[in-house]
């Protein structure tokens, strides 16, 4: 139920920050969304959708950290095995 | 699709599961809150990668499970009125009332309609001036905001023909009722992620401060729970207990605060019951007395009669981490899917159907990894 699905602002429509409404692509698969919660979001953002609603814009820094967290587990790794 | 297919990596997936395996010197017991993460771990097949003395349990995470029988009785009674186009949620329209269900409602006549987004709902009742338009409002905080912009746009536009039957609960109330529960032994928690998009993760840390517990806010994707077990392990064996957020992508400290502000002047929090929990103290949403008019409950002038549950469903242990799907002795037998005996078995958040789609023949034994 709180299934919620990253997709990229393809276009908005509205002024209103309450009623604006985005296209919203999917991997390919294009859906209307609502963005009254996400004033900020501009064409181009990537945000999390759930019910028809961007909830949230994409943090890509921490969408990194990750990856950044398993390659720094690599690099303590070969630092253990580098020490006697 | 970007920021998701990333994080099915394998190869980083059995990386992260082969570091579980190095930090994990004791059994610990971890409870995953949200059904969307019970439904990838089982998919997925994540428990398996990870140590055997690591238990995931199953949390009451699934807003389809947890609606009381009663107000899904009120649901029933609504939809089947003439003049009533009932609006909801796909995953509802299979959970067992008292004696039957909303899609059999719908069978008999009824108006059932399902709908994606609740402005869905606004958009019936604006096309249909001749027909009440009622909408179920299922869901955890996640949903809130959706529906409560649905109502606040019919208050703006002055629909006369739409209501709501409302049973939003809240997460926080559950986890302390859980915690406080005699057979607790939750050691730490995945807290769900798209709850915390919009609430943000500070009503956790006084949680964790009380019960000492680690909290890991965790997303939905294999590399997201997989680090999430990993960052709550590692609290564990060095004996702390804090909130930390896996979820950085999409969830902040202080969360969304235009949805919070919306749900504020829309809601305010009540009591709720709960299916398989009972009554936990300031759990739930209700309108606030400025939205009174659009209660559906009201509307229609039903009283909450409760429900017996069948006595041979264990939903409630499994929604509350005490039992398993297997150890249920109605699973996949008196209890599937297609006739189900409680919610969870309905959802397809709910930890009984999960484990009735993807775990029917349990014959991989846990803790192996490849």
């Amino acid at each position: 139920m709180c299934l919620a699905i990253p997709g990229k602002i393809e276009s908005i429509s509205g002024d209103d920050s309450l009623t604006r409404l985005a296209k919203i692509n999917f991997g390919g698969v294009i859906k209307e969304a609502s963005l009254a919660y996400v004033p900020e979001a501009r064409a181009g953002d990537y945000v999390i959708v759930h019910v028809g609603f961007a909830l949230s814009i994409v943090d890509e820094a921490e969408a990194r950290k990750v990856f950044e967290y398993l390659e720094q587990m690599d690099e303590l790794a070969d630092l253990k095995e580098a020490s006697p | 699709m970007k920021f998701l297919d990333e994080y099915r990596d394998a190869d980083l997936a059995f990386k992260l599961a082969r570091e579980i395996h190095r930090q994990t010197t004791r059994p610990w017991t971890i409870m995953e809150v949200c059904g969307g993460q019970t439904h990838a771990i089982v998919k997925f097949g994540l428990d398996e990668l990870l140590p055997a003395s690591i238990k995931l349990l199953h949390g009451p995470g699934c807003p389809v499970c947890v609606t009381p029988m009663e107000v899904i009785d009120q649901a029933l009674e609504i939809a089947a009125r003439p003049g009533v186009i009932f609006t909801s949620f796909g995953d509802m329209l299979r959970v067992p009332g008292s004696r039957t269900d909303l899609l059999s409602v719908k069978g008999a006549g009824g108006d059932v309609r399902i709908i994606y987004s609740p402005l869905d709902a606004v958009k019936l009742a604006r096309d249909n001036p001749d027909q009440e338009v009622v909408i179920f409002g299922v869901g955890f905080e996640t949903t809130a905001p959706a529906t409560a912009l649905a109502i606040f746009e019919a208050a703006r536009t002055r629909l006369a023909n739409f209501t709501m039957l409302i049973a939003h609960v809240l997460v926080p109330p559950a986890i302390e009722a859980l915690m406080s529960s005699p057979d607790c032994c939750i050691q730490g928690f995945l807290a769900a992620g798209h709850v915390c998009a919009v609430m943000g993760y500070e009503e956790y840390i006084p949680l964790a401060k009380k019960y000492r517990v680690p909290f890991v806010v965790t997303g939905f994707e294999p590399l997201d729970i997989l680090q999430g077990v990993l960052l709550t392990v590692r609290q564990l064996e060095s004996g702390r207990a804090e909130v930390e957020n896996q979820y950085g992508r999409f969830v902040r400290r202080e969360g969304n605060p235009h949805a919070q502000e919306l749900m504020n002047v829309v809601f305010k929090v009540v009591p709720r019951r709960w299916r398989g929990l009972g009554e936990i103290p300031m759990s739930g949403l209700a309108l606030t007395d400025e939205y009174r008019c659009f209660d559906a409950a009201k509307r229609f002038g039903l009283d909450s009669v409760e429900a017996t549950e069948p006595a041979d469903c264990a939903a409630g242990l499994v929604l509350r981490g005490v039992k398993t799907p297997h150890e249920c002795p109605a699973f996949g037998t008196r209890c599937t899917p297609e006739h189900p005996l409680g919610a969870t078995m309905v959802s397809s958040e709910g930890a009984c159907a999960a484990y009735y789609r993807y775990r029917r023949l349990n014959t991989v034994p846990v803790g192996r990894m490849p």
